[in-house]
């Protein structure tokens, strides 16, 4: 059952194709971030799934540790969950602002507020 | 050597700094100086990394004193030491510009965020530009990208904001490919080091792993340049964000990926890899010759003139592209040149319209008429931008799309150097258009606002710094070819 030992990679894709199809497919801008979240998460996921080891535990110099996951992925996806934390954030401030102006966070509804030019 | 030792970590952190002081100084006027001090500077840095490394070949530093493969690196050799030069050096001259097109369009009271948001976008792409590792591209990337998504959305019109949003949206898509690109690379090689990433690849081109990785790449940061079809984001983005905003990104944002394009592909996949092995020059060819075709036809119908040339934007894009499609030398020194030469071209026509904007607060072509009267300069300088985007003869867009003929005929496909020259004449359509109405239509019936409106000397002078460098580099193209060749045969790594 090799498919099913790497199911982390197989909740990855389904979590990262379900991210996407939010993104792309629902018109309110807060759903949309919560898609790109999902989206993201996938990737965390992904990292993490890399680094581990079978059986191994943190990377610390002790007696009776030999085994150890691999730490570098672990710490990069740190960062990355921090840039991803700062996105929605903006991403969120931004929604605010455009339903003050527009007073709608549904893409339909924008389309017609603004006149052509 | 000229450079100090420490010159290449300086170069970002020179800004990245300056940022929150920016943010503490609060005054407008003081913020604006510490700000014009630090790109000023970085431009400084720049140019005596580039005169270092055309003289002594490649610079590495390791940041913190850990060695590469394990630290980061930052690595200087002839390709982005000459992207530095453009980025910092546009990124200086807007910030003249920016004082007072800033404190009308956004205003004194949040003018400081502007100064601090525009720093970390200069170090963002600086950090991209200069590094040697794969992760921290992506850190420098989105540290660009957030700070040009707050940037973009202190337009006055509050379209920028949902310009913004979906910036915001495509961009993170873009940044998160790349990531997953990078991971993918990390699990076949275990290593994020980029020459060490090549010298792993190398010999292990089989594996499907290196493949996907390779896709998500290119697409990732296709998104980030706006290739055609993955331009949906830059038109708003770039006719609704403050002037000075729309000036500097579309001369440095787009430009920095594309090098981090040529640097996926060249130096860590490697030729053989991304053009035999994968059919990246048939894709590149059909998306560049799409994009100068289809944005440039887009753009003969916009009203907006700034949202013409950011259409005209992702049209430039496709020449850059199809030049780095060629994978010869000629092809990608051809890239660069126009990489270079649209930088300054652009640059300079977005910081004409910001004049206009300043003086009549409208970008809308119907308002443009007897500006040739009005706003001789800027109108000037309007006329000299557009000539070199057309590729007229004794401008740089001349020079750059020369040397793309010349690499397309190199390669036997003429039929190719007969469609750069077909999708110039759209062009010379755009371009006439607001030409026409600049110069031979009067404003105005009751002849109310024919006084002289000319943009006071604080916008003209940077404009017209990079129009007139977009006409010198069309006449004396020794450094900007050179420079231009010897990044592609470092790429390309030849001679």
């Amino acid at each position: 059952m090799e498919s099913f030992g790497l199911y982390n990679y197989w909740i990855v894709i389904f979590l990262m194709m379900s991210g996407f199809y939010v993104v792309i497919a629902r018109g309110n801008l807060v759903k949309k971030l919560v898609g790109l979240n999902i989206f993201q998460a996938s990737v965390f996921i992904f990292y993490i799934s890399m680094g581990k080891v079978a059986g191994g535990t943190a990377p610390i110099i002790a007696e009776g540790i030999d085994t150890y996951s691999n730490p570098l992925p672990h710490v990069l996806i740190l960062t990355a969950i921090v840039v991803g934390v700062a996105t929605t954030a903006l991403g969120l401030s931004l929604v605010v602002r455009i339903n003050e102006e527009y007073g709608t966070v549904e893409e339909e509804e924008l389309a017609g507020k603004d006149p052509a030019e | 050597m000229i450079a100090s030792v420490h010159f290449p970590v300086l170069q970002i952190i020179l800004p990245l700094l300056l940022a929150p002081v920016c943010v503490l100084l609060r005054e407008s006027r003081l913020a604006w100086f510490t700000a014009l001090t630090a790109s000023w500077a970085a431009f400084g840095i720049a140019v005596a990394l580039l005169l270092d490394v055309l003289a002594g070949g490649p610079l590495s530093y390791a940041v913190g004193g850990w060695n590469a493969p394990w630290g980061i690196e930052l690595r200087v050799d002839a390709a982005n030491a000459f992207v530095l030069t453009i980025v910092a050096g546009i990124g200086a001259v807007v910030m003249i510009f920016a004082r007072q097109s800033i404190e009308q369009e956004v205003g004194n009271a949040r003018a400081y965020l502007f100064y601090a948001s525009y720093l970390l976008c200069l170090a963002g792409l600086l950090g991209v530009t200069i590094t040697g590792d794969a992760f921290n591209l992506f850190v420098f990337l989105e540290i660009s990208s957030l700070s040009s998504y707050v940037l973009i959305s202190l337009g006055k019109d509050r379209r920028a904001l949902y310009a913004a949003y979906q910036y915001l949206i495509l961009g993170t898509i873009g940044a998160t490919f790349y990531l997953i690109g990078v991971g993918l690379l990390y699990q076949a090689t275990g290593t994020l080091n980029m020459m060490d990433l090549a010298q792993r690849i190398e010999g292990q081109e089989g594996l499907r792993g290196l493949r996907v990785a390779f896709a998500f790449l290119t697409v990732g940061i296709s998104l980030k340049l706006a290739l055609f079809p993955l331009h949906l984001w830059l038109p708003n983005a770039y006719a609704y964000a403050p002037s000075a905003v729309t000036g500097f990104m579309a001369a440095t944002a787009t430009k920095v990926s594309v090098y981090v394009l040529l640097r996926v592909f060249f130096t860590i996949f490697g030729v053989e890899f991304s053009f035999d092995l994968m059919p990246l020059g048939e894709i590149l060819m059909i998306l560049a010759v799409a994009a100068m075709f289809v944005a440039s036809t887009v753009a003969v119908f916009q009203n907006n003139v700034k949202r013409m040339l950011a259409y005209s934007s992702v049209a430039q894009v496709g020449y850059i592209v199809l030049g780095i499609g060629m994978a010869s030398v000629t092809g990608v020194q051809a890239g660069i040149l126009h990489l270079f030469n649209h930088a300054l071209i652009k640059g300079g026509l977005f910081l004409a319209m910001g004049c206009i904007v300043y003086s009549i607060g409208s970008t809308h072509i119907r308002d443009l008429a007897g500006l040739g009267k009005r706003m001789p300069w800027t109108a000037a300088a309007f006329v000299a931008g557009g000539l070199g985007l057309i590729g007229i003869p004794m401008t740089a867009g001349f020079i750059s799309k020369w040397y793309l003929v010349l690499a397309a005929l190199e390669k036997g496909w003429w039929w190719v150097a007969v469609l750069i020259l077909l999708s110039s004449l759209l062009a010379v359509l755009y371009i006439w258009k607001v030409v026409e109405r600049m110069y031979f239509h009067s404003a105005g019936e009751t002849g109310e606002n024919v006084e002289r409106a000319e943009a006071p000397l604080g916008l003209l002078v940077p404009t017209w710094i990079l129009i007139g460098a977009s006409i010198w580099f069309g006449i004396d193209t020794r450094l900007s070819a050179a420079a231009a060749l010897e990044a592609a045969k470092t790429l390309l790594g030849v001679g």
